[in-house]
């Protein structure tokens, strides 16, 4: 290896330390109940998958993602490489699925796990079924990368996906190195997926004022 | 049991009947084989793991055929130089008395003392300290009793320190070696010069060995204790360092993020809880510091975690302390103020905000708890009837676990009259609430708008 491209790697690898990159992310389940066409092996049809917070393109930071599901399903283990990161099926059973993250190699060498039990019936086992309405359950969390890589900092300092600090100031950042072919993928982000409709709103201004009110009156 | 024996003395205050039923229990468990009760009770009565003796060749007895008898006959020590002939019993194979030297003689080893002539001594080994005849006289009681250094101090006719004595012997032993080698490489390996004795690192290292076994008991515990404590405070040191900067981070890397919240919102939350994170953030003791900053570092170490999962370290760090009824006594408290247990959309800030609240109604609700033990105390104190002490403490208890807590948390404007009656018992609550409950209801009105 030559020597201009050993010292770009070196500096490109260095942490910053004390600035932490945050990926808003969304997760669960849509699932459909299939009225007439189901049948006792497949009652319902199903989506898991992980998004964007605001829908944006997760592939700039996630590599793959791995879903593993239930035993009983053929090749449990499903491997989706691109974004959206989701996976369809139908069955008629509920559990638990672990979702594992891969990352981008400049990002993070260690996976990360989510688990989300997957919901087909709605609480509510009174009303009718209808095979319009779906049942949606969907988590808000954040991927946190406490000392991210300089490399990684400048590929997505400006990336809709990726909540960043703001650097001190004075401080100068490797220009960016791509990690993969742009023009080869194909759209990743989920805005006009055809789900969206029934994703839900995570605003964080309803929850700071709530808390905000409790911590007023709690003296 | 068999001291006693010998001895003559009763074994126990009980009379033989108890001999003789302890004897066939022990006959019952006995193990051994060829090996007589007393030896094997030597090894703690158990068969060992791995049987050292062989017993099956122990009672053997010598081959018939050789024909053995037992002779006094004289003998010589090559190991003495007098000659003097003494007598021993000898094992006699077939008329055929033993052969080689006495078998002890092998053991009289001593040491080889290196001996100066005259003229050595006159050219290297002269010591302003040391004369000619102490030099000498040195060297004869070492050859006679073979380095032991201890004796030798004894025997010596000036007091002289062992660690004197000893360096005087070995200098003067390099010395002679060193000028008698053809060249000094030849004897670069030998140990007295390639470690050469240090008399004053000796004499501290005796002290310093005399001091540690010396030291009593009690000495032994406080060391033990002042290093542990060495160790807390210098751990507790690098933490606090950590969290120094962590901290300083947080709060400032929350001061961007809270402006761009509130341009979203109304402008008027976020102030407050900055305020008020600012100076959470300076007031901690060090042990809730301590506890996180170490969780701070748990979490860095992971270079990749979920926000969800580092909110709930935090809050097991902060809670640490407190036990299960009091985190349920929280978590209740959360609920009652319509806030969720985990947070729905746990942004940073959001998880910032929850922290805080968690960490709040801790403080309160310990505040609470001294407040109820000092009345008790108080109240204890002004009736002084002893009679009525174990009473009073109960009953406040059970008032807290019911009415008092609930009643503290309702909101509107019995609270005010409740919190001016806390107040005026002890005057220690009146420091932290008094500022921002001044500025919290205004806040609160301008929200509404």
């Amino acid at each position: 290896m030559s020597k201009p491209e050993d010292t770009e790697k070196k500096i490109l690898n260095k942490k910053l330390k004390d600035v932490e990159i945050s990926i808003p992310i969304v997760y669960g389940n849509i699932s459909f109940w299939l009225g007439k066409k189901a049948n006792e092996y497949q009652s319902h049809k199903w989506t898991v998958y992980v998004r964007g917070a605001t829908n944006e393109d997760l592939g700039v930071v996630i590599k793959r993602a791995v879903f593993q599901l239930h035993s009983s399903f053929n090749n449990p283990t499903r491997v989706v490489e691109s974004p959206p990161f989701e996976l369809s099926e139908a069955g008629w059973g509920e559990f638990e699925i672990a979702i594992t993250l891969y990352f981008h190699s400049d990002v993070c060498d260690k996976p990360l796990n989510l688990y989300h039990h997957l919901k087909l019936y709605p609480e509510d086992e009174s009303g009718p079924m209808s095979t319009k309405k779906p049942v949606v359950v969907e988590s808000y969390d954040e991927i946190v990368f406490p000392e991210p890589s300089e490399g990684f900092f400048a590929r997505v300092q400006s990336h809709p996906a990726v909540t960043l600090p703001r650097l001190p100031a004075g401080f100068t950042l490797p220009p960016p190195v791509p990690v993969e072919d742009a023009s080869k993928r194909k759209r990743g982000d989920t805005k006009d997926h055809p789900l969206s409709q029934w994703f839900m709103n995570f605003s964080e201004a309803d929850e700071l004022l709530q808390l905000a009110a409790a911590r007023q009156q709690s003296w | 049991m068999d001291a006693k024996d010998i001895l003559g003395l009763p074994k126990t205050p009980l009379p033989i009947t108890q001999e003789k039923k302890s004897q066939p229990k022990k006959d019952s468990q006995r193990k051994p084989d060829g090996i007589s009760r007393e030896v094997y009770a030597l090894t703690g009565g158990l068969a060992p793991l791995m049987p050292s003796i062989d017993t099956s060749q122990l009672k053997r007895r010598p081959p018939s055929d050789e024909k053995i008898t037992w002779q006094w006959l004289p003998f010589t020590n090559s190991a003495r130089k007098d000659n003097l002939q003494l007598y021993h019993w000898v094992r006699v194979v077939n008329g055929v008395p033993p052969t080689g030297d006495y078998s002890f003689a092998k053991y009289n080893k001593s040491v080889d003392i290196v001996r100066y002539t005259d003229e050595e001594y006159e050219k290297y080994l002269t010591d302003p300290t040391w004369t000619k005849e102490e030099t000498d006289q040195l060297f004869d009681l070492c050859e006679r009793f073979d380095l032991r250094f201890i004796i030798i101090a004894d025997r010596f006719s000036s007091s002289r320190t062992v660690e004197e004595l000893k360096d005087r012997y070995y200098s003067v032993s390099r010395a002679i070696l060193l000028a008698r080698a053809p060249s000094s490489g030849d004897v670069s390996g030998h140990p007295l010069v390639k470690e050469p004795y240090n008399v004053s690192q000796e004499i501290d290292r005796k002290r310093a060995l005399s001091m540690v076994l010396s030291q009593t008991k009690q000495q032994e515990r406080k060391d033990a204790e002042v290093l542990a404590e060495a160790k807390r405070i210098t751990e507790s040191r690098m933490a606090a360092r950590g969290v120094e900067e962590s901290t300083l981070h947080v709060a400032s890397n929350a001061g961007p993020e809270m402006a761009e919240t509130a341009t979203n919102v109304d402008g008027t939350v976020s102030p407050s809880s900055n305020a008020q994170l600012a100076s959470v953030a300076v007031a901690p003791s060090t042990s809730v510091m301590a506890e996180n900053a170490s969780t701070l570092a748990s979490l860095r170490m992971l270079r990749v975690y979920l926000r969800t999962y580092a909110l709930e370290q935090m809050v097991q760090a902060a809670s640490s302390t407190a036990g299960l009824r009091t985190i349920k006594r929280v978590e209740q408290i959360l609920q009652d103020l319509g806030v969720n247990l985990k947070p729905r959309v746990p942004t940073k800030a959001v998880c910032a905000e929850h922290l805080e609240l968690r960490k709040e109604i801790l403080t309160l609700l310990n505040l609470q708890k001294q407040l109820q033990y000092k009345e008790a105390e108080g109240s204890s104190f002004r009736d002084g009837s002893y009679t009525e002490m174990p009473g009073t403490p109960k009953r406040s208890h059970r008032d807290q676990d019911g009415t008092f807590v609930p009643d503290s948390m309702s909101f509107g404007g019995e609270r005010a009259g409740r919190r001016d009656q806390k107040r005026k018992g002890p005057g220690r609550l009146s420091e932290a609430p008094s500022s921002p409950a001044h500025k919290r209801p205004r806040k609160l009105k301008a929200s509404d708008l």
